[in-house]
């Protein structure tokens, strides 16, 4: 994920944009728990480590100046090749200043992450989902249960290594008169299409490419 | 007699009642007939839309927001459209942008013609339903002409619209607009100063600023509440910047502040929806980039080019440089936003739908504590809860 950093909305060197302002303001506010800030498409990028997150989004909520009033969404990205796998988001909004800011934690799998519901109350069906989607563990949460997904489902959905088409598929059965859960029997193979162009886009090795190279 | 300590019962309600508005399955912890706790199972229309939407190109993707919130379809499209337009870095032409908002404004009201109908019959009043679904059939009329499909879409592409609206079609339109106010009117004459709409609404579901800002609530059910905040006015996309009309701001925050932040809502978008007649300019509707818009079907059969265009767009899709952006609309309901993750490839790396209704639906517990079990429904009702988008 690239955070291009652009200075100015303007385009006037001279007069900084008030996303600029606010992360100088903010340096100072947070101190060492901000990682990283920087402005992308006109909303304001923070980076902050997993513990001081509940301090960092207190400071930003009860701070006169920044006052990001609202906790529009919070979610998380899945990048099973890095160290930290997961990617926490946190989407704030400040309408003093009609203001957008995205909060980024990296967590590692298994890690447990703070509960912010103390914060935001709006974080507690999100933090559920957030559980039931991606198995993030929220430390604190008052009632951390799946959210979206059926009672007594296995797995977590949103995980990239989690297939599309799930593991148990449901069907009613006539002589036990109840629903059944079996694992998936797919009809024909699925069809996940790769219409990449091979000028760009081909990763794979074509059968017998190997020979060419040995050759050569 | 010994003092009995009484165990609350737990009830039930839903997932097939028709006050659920759709398949919510509510477990209230009741004391007596008053609600102590109210715990709002949900899921049961989970379809993957954010799992699937990574597994297919920008352009598959986008009808999957028609069935998000089944009762406004255009005004979910329209935020995966500005999200994938700002990812790309392409510009709208202006009759595109007019004719976007035109039928963002025809949905809203859509949705507050649903929304305000099947809350009057939650409570009691039936009328109102049969009046405002001759109104919706003639809506989704509208959209039928312009698109094809009554509900399903797929009208707002990346780029602009599908295609130019029909001759003819912008008068009817302008016709309609004419004779909604009588209709408004009528259902107002029904419920407004209802002695029995008032008793059921007035004081019920009170959410005080503090409370409604902390729980999420964005909307007509925040603006209810007396926070001026309108995504249309704060931070306009597309033409509605160059709109003139105003924000209903309610004082009380009950169901009944709710109802008639709706109701000005419904005349605010007439307005709007007027202005976007009369000056709609003329012009192309989608934008003439081929590595992001299909060519016309004219070209194709003269050009080569073209037809390699259509060929390639319609099978790999086009290329969304790497980067994440959060993009917002103010859709009937509230903010509807979508976190989209890009990694350079034609598939959206992760898509976070930002469901307005998922948040009023958290904050139900909160809102129907104390009152009592037939509260529930009417809060419910004010709520403006449609399923297909809080389960996605």
């Amino acid at each position: 994920m690239t955070e291009a950093t652009e200075t100015s909305e303007t385009g006037i060197a001279d007069v900084p944009s008030p996303q600029a302002l606010m992360i100088d303001h903010l340096r100072n506010l947070l101190g060492d728990m901000l990682e990283d800030a920087s402005v992308h498409q006109g909303q304001i990028v923070l980076r902050t480590g997993v513990t001081s997150i509940v301090a960092t989004l207190t400071a930003l909520r009860d701070d006169q100046h920044a006052a990001f009033n609202q906790m529009i969404d919070l979610t998380a990205v899945d990048y099973p090749e890095r160290p930290d796998r997961f990617e926490m988001v946190y989407v704030l909004l400040s309408m003093r200043n009609n203001m957008r800011m995205r909060v980024m934690v990296s967590v590692g799998e298994g890690q447990a992450v703070p509960s912010i519901t103390q914060v935001y109350s709006s974080a507690n069906w999100p933090e559920r989902e957030a559980w039931d989607m991606f198995g993030i563990f929220f430390a604190g949460h008052p009632d951390l249960r799946r959210l979206l997904t059926d009672y007594g489902f296995e797995g977590h959905p949103l995980r990239k290594d989690f297939p599309l088409t799930g593991h148990v598929e449901v069907r009613y059965d006539d002589t036990l008169r109840r629903v059944v859960n079996e694992p998936v029997s797919l009809v024909q193979e699925f069809r996940d299409f790769d219409f990449l162009s091979p000028w760009e886009g081909m990763q794979a090795n074509i059968p017998g490419d190997e020979k060419a190279s040995k050759d050569g | 007699m010994a003092e009995m300590q009484i165990k609350p019962i737990t009830m039930n309600f839903g997932p097939q009642h028709p006050a659920a508005h759709g398949v919510l399955r509510l477990v209230l912890e009741m004391d007596g007939e008053v609600i102590e706790r109210a715990d709002p199972h949900i899921g049961l229309l989970h379809r993957g839309t954010e799992k699937l939407i990574e597994h297919k190109t920008y352009l598959q993707a986008l009808p999957y927001f028609d069935r998000l919130d089944y009762v406004s379809p255009m005004n979910q499209e329209h935020a995966w459209a500005l999200a994938v337009e700002k990812a790309v870095g392409i510009e709208v032409p202006l009759r595109g942008q007019y004719i976007r908002v035109l039928y963002c404004e025809i949905g809203r009201i859509l949705n507050h013609v649903m929304n305000l109908t099947t809350f009057a019959i939650d409570v009691g009043a039936m009328t109102p339903l049969l009046w405002g679904f001759e109104e919706r059939e003639q809506l989704m009329g509208f959209y039928e002409r312009a698109c094809g499909a009554r509900l399903h879409a797929a009208y707002f592409r990346p780029g602009g619209v599908h295609q130019d609206l029909p001759d003819g079609l912008l008068d009817e339109i302008g016709d309609w607009a004419e004779r909604f106010p009588s209709f408004v009117s009528d259902m107002e004459t029904l419920l407004t100063e209802n002695r029995i709409f008032k008793q059921r609404t007035v004081d019920i579901g009170v959410i005080t600023e503090e409370a409604a800002l902390d729980l999420g609530m964005t909307g007509p059910c925040l603006r209810a509440s007396g926070v001026a905040w309108d995504l249309r006015k704060s931070q306009p996309y597309d033409v509605y910047s160059e709109m003139d009309f105003d924000i209903p701001v309610g004082k009380t925050g009950d169901c009944y502040a709710r109802y008639l932040v709706r109701i000005e809502e419904m005349r605010q978008s007439l307005r709007i929806i007027r202005q976007c007649i009369d000056n709609m300019p003329d012009g192309p509707v989608l934008a003439e980039n081929n590595k992001v818009t299909p060519p016309k079907r004219g070209d194709m059969k003269n050009s080569m080019e073209a037809l390699i265009h259509h060929f390639k767009l319609y099978t790999e899709g086009f290329h969304v440089p790497e980067g994440d952006s959060y993009t917002a609309v103010e859709a009937p309901k509230g903010e509807f936003g979508v976190y989209l993750v890009a990694d350079g490839s034609n598939k959206p790396y992760r898509c976070k739908i930002r469901a307005p209704g998922f948040y009023f639906m958290a904050a139900v517990d909160y809102l129907s504590r104390g009152h009592m079990l037939a509260d529930s429904v009417a809060i419910i009702g004010s709520l403006d809860v449609v399923f297909g988008e809080i389960d996605r």
